[in-house]
């Protein structure tokens, strides 16, 4: 196991930490160890991403920071607020997206705004300018007197979206934000996320996607069985798999024998190996490669039904530090 | 509790919420709650009315209007017995609107949250600590039950066919009223937190049921003599003590349980019905 990465990794030096985790955990009743000595920083201004595959903890990191889960160990702060030691203060700083649909039924689109607002002090008048305002700035305007129920599941989640950010929390938290969201409304979303950032709010999202993660976030922690694995800006992430191009190989035939045949024969290719019914090269060189490998294929007596070659991405990092895919 | 904390210092071109002392903001989201739960109310007050009177309407109507007319004999068959029996009804027809506003203003709503709709992840996320948000709706049941037990008093005004003699004891209605109303609401709590969405239906089995049949609503509790284990066991049965309650507070010539038994037991049962119910509440919404 990778030794947990330096919590300031990939950092701008200079905004004030604005989450910051010592030895965070969390032991389900059961003995399930969903998170295991958590330290990270989150400073200010910072889209910061935990991708991983589901089961990994994020939600689960999400919950203690956000007071709905009870840590079993460690520290937490957000926003200058013990988040262990006080939760009813913390949540004055706190704007979190749940992973399901809490809009509230009863009311309108509106009114899921204003009456947020009145939860946390704004008076009439003030909840409801925001609301009119947060509306437009999520392209909600013309649904305001809609009832909930009647939304998209995009449009909802920009509701969503809209309503933890109505307080001006110091952190926003979005748990799989785009999960079950069509193309279009995904990219809908991740504008609306970019303007926030443009604005300097901070967030915390955690995702299973591997694009969402590298369009989106200045640093991302890759999160494996409750532990980060490591930690840096996407490009740095990406950089660090030391591959020039990843390969990808399907063929009938025998695999194994197939990798040894392209590591030993193949100038440029620097390891092989069988994942997902695949043979999954990693290249040092990509000039000249695909026509390479299909001859050296054929030599070795097996026939290659397809080939792609791509640059390295989020999810090689995570096949490097687990050898296993995201979506496993 | 009451210190203010400084806030990070926000990213330029970002302005943030400061931080309120925890108190205020307490006060503030709590009133906030319960004026969502107001308006809600209003929204539907059609539906809420329906709900609340259809069934002190109808018992009143089969067993204060059609019972006499027909001659069938419940509370005996002579006019003076079926003007008492009437008023026994009456005080058993208000304690059991309220504690069907408990059920169905807290608790029936808190399973389907709890369960599937998870609208309530979101009010648990307003600024003040989890169990007050429990508290929360133990005071919107209350008043809603207080709002459903106002309403039964036209209805037994106007339903019934013999004249229904109410001499209403203000000092203890105005105390009763509210106090059932806090034991009826933390009841709600506790069965909403405590019960899952597929067992909604024993819900009314094993306790919407017994509770009603066996809370002295048609007789009164001190008339039990006779089946003395029961006069015994409905003891544990709170309705018991509001529809006794309320035979005091509205009721003239009808025997009850002593007063201060009555309020010695709601004020029980609904402290511990309260401490049981915010700690379930708590323990369903924080992992």
């Amino acid at each position: 196991m990778p030794a947990a990465p330096d919590p300031n990794a990939g950092s701008r030096p200079g905004p004030p930490a604005i989450i910051s985790t010592r030895g965070l955990s969390k032991t389900y009743p059961g003995g399930i160890r969903a998170v295991i000595g958590l330290d990270m920083v989150v400073r200010a201004g910072e889209i910061y991403g935990l991708l991983g595959p589901n089961g990994a903890g994020k939600s689960t990191t999400i919950g203690m920071l956000t007071t709905r889960v009870m840590p079993t160990g460690g520290q937490a702060e957000v926003g200058g607020v013990d988040v262990i030691a006080r939760p009813a203060v913390a949540k004055q700083v706190i704007g979190v997206v749940p992973q399901t649909n809490t809009l509230d039924r009863a009311m309108t689109v509106r009114d899921n705004l204003v009456f947020h607002g009145r939860y946390f002090g704004m008076s009439g008048r003030e909840a409801k300018q925001a609301a009119a305002e947060m509306l437009e700035r999520v392209r909600l305007a013309d649904r305001a007197t809609m009832p909930v129920l009647a939304l998209s599941g995009g449009m909802a989640q920009r509701l969503m979206v809209a309503r933890a950010i109505l307080h001006r929390p110091q952190v926003l938290f979005l748990d799989e934000p785009t999960a079950g969201l069509d193309p279009q409304s995904r990219l809908a979303l991740w504008d609306i996320l970019e303007e926030l950032h443009a604005d300097g709010q901070t967030i915390l999202l955690t995702t299973h996607h591997m694009d969402e993660a590298d369009q989106l976030c200045d640093r991302v922690a890759i999160m494996d069985h409750g532990r980060l694995l490591a930690l840096d800006t996407p490009t740095a992430l990406k950089r660090s798999t030391g591959a020039a191009s990843i390969v990808r190989v399907t063929a009938d035939g025998d695999l194994h024998r197939l990798a040894g045949a392209l590591r030993a024969e193949v100038d440029g290719v620097e390891d092989a190996q069988v994942l997902d019914g695949q043979l999954r090269l990693r290249a040092s060189r990509t000039t000249g490669l695909l026509p390479r490998i299909v001859s050296a294929s054929e030599r070795a007596g097996v026939v290659v039904s397809d080939l792609s070659i791509a640059e390295p991405t989020l999810e090689t990092v995570f096949i490097d530090l687990t050898g296993r895919d995201l979506r496993e | 509790m009451t210190t203010t904390v400084t806030p990070t210092s926000p990213a330029p071109g970002h302005e943030l919420a400061r931080i309120r002392s925890p108190l205020t903001a307490y006060r503030q989201a709590f009133a906030a709650l319960l004026q969502r739960d107001l308006h809600v109310l209003l929204k539907s007050l059609p539906l809420f009315i329906v709900r609340t009177i259809m069934q002190p309407l109808l018992l009143m109507f089969v067993f204060t209007y059609v019972f006499p007319k027909i001659g069938q004999g419940i509370g005996g068959r002579d006019p003076g017995e079926q003007v008492r029996f009437t008023g026994v009804l009456v005080a058993g027809v208000v304690g059991l609107a309220i504690v069907f506003q408990g059920i169905q203003a807290v608790a029936l709503p808190l399973v389907q949250e709890f369960g599937y709709s998870k609208e309530i992840e979101d009010r648990v996320l307003a600024p003040l600590p989890t169990k007050m948000v429990g508290v929360q709706k133990i005071v919107t049941g209350m008043v809603q039950g207080l709002v459903a037990a106002a309403l039964v008093f036209p209805i037994a005004a106007v339903v019934p066919a013999t004249a229904v003699h109410l001499r209403i004891d203000w000092p203890v209605l105005l105390t009763l009223a509210p106090l059932a109303g806090w034991t009826a609401a933390s009841l709600g709590l506790v069965l909403g937190t405590r019960v899952a969405p597929h067992n909604v239906s024993y819900l009314f089995a094993l306790v919407v049921l017994p509770l009603t049949f066996l809370g002295a609503i048609y007789y009164p509790w001190t008339t039990l003599g006779p089946v003395r284990w029961l006069k015994i066991a409905v003891l544990i049965n709170p309705l018991v003590y509001m529809t006794e309650g309320f035979r005091a507070a509205l009721v003239a010539g009808v025997p009850h349980m002593a007063l201060g038994w009555i309020y010695v037991a709601l004020l029980g049962f609904s402290v511990a019905f309260t401490l049981l119910g915010t700690d379930g509440f708590a323990r369903r919404v924080v992992t």
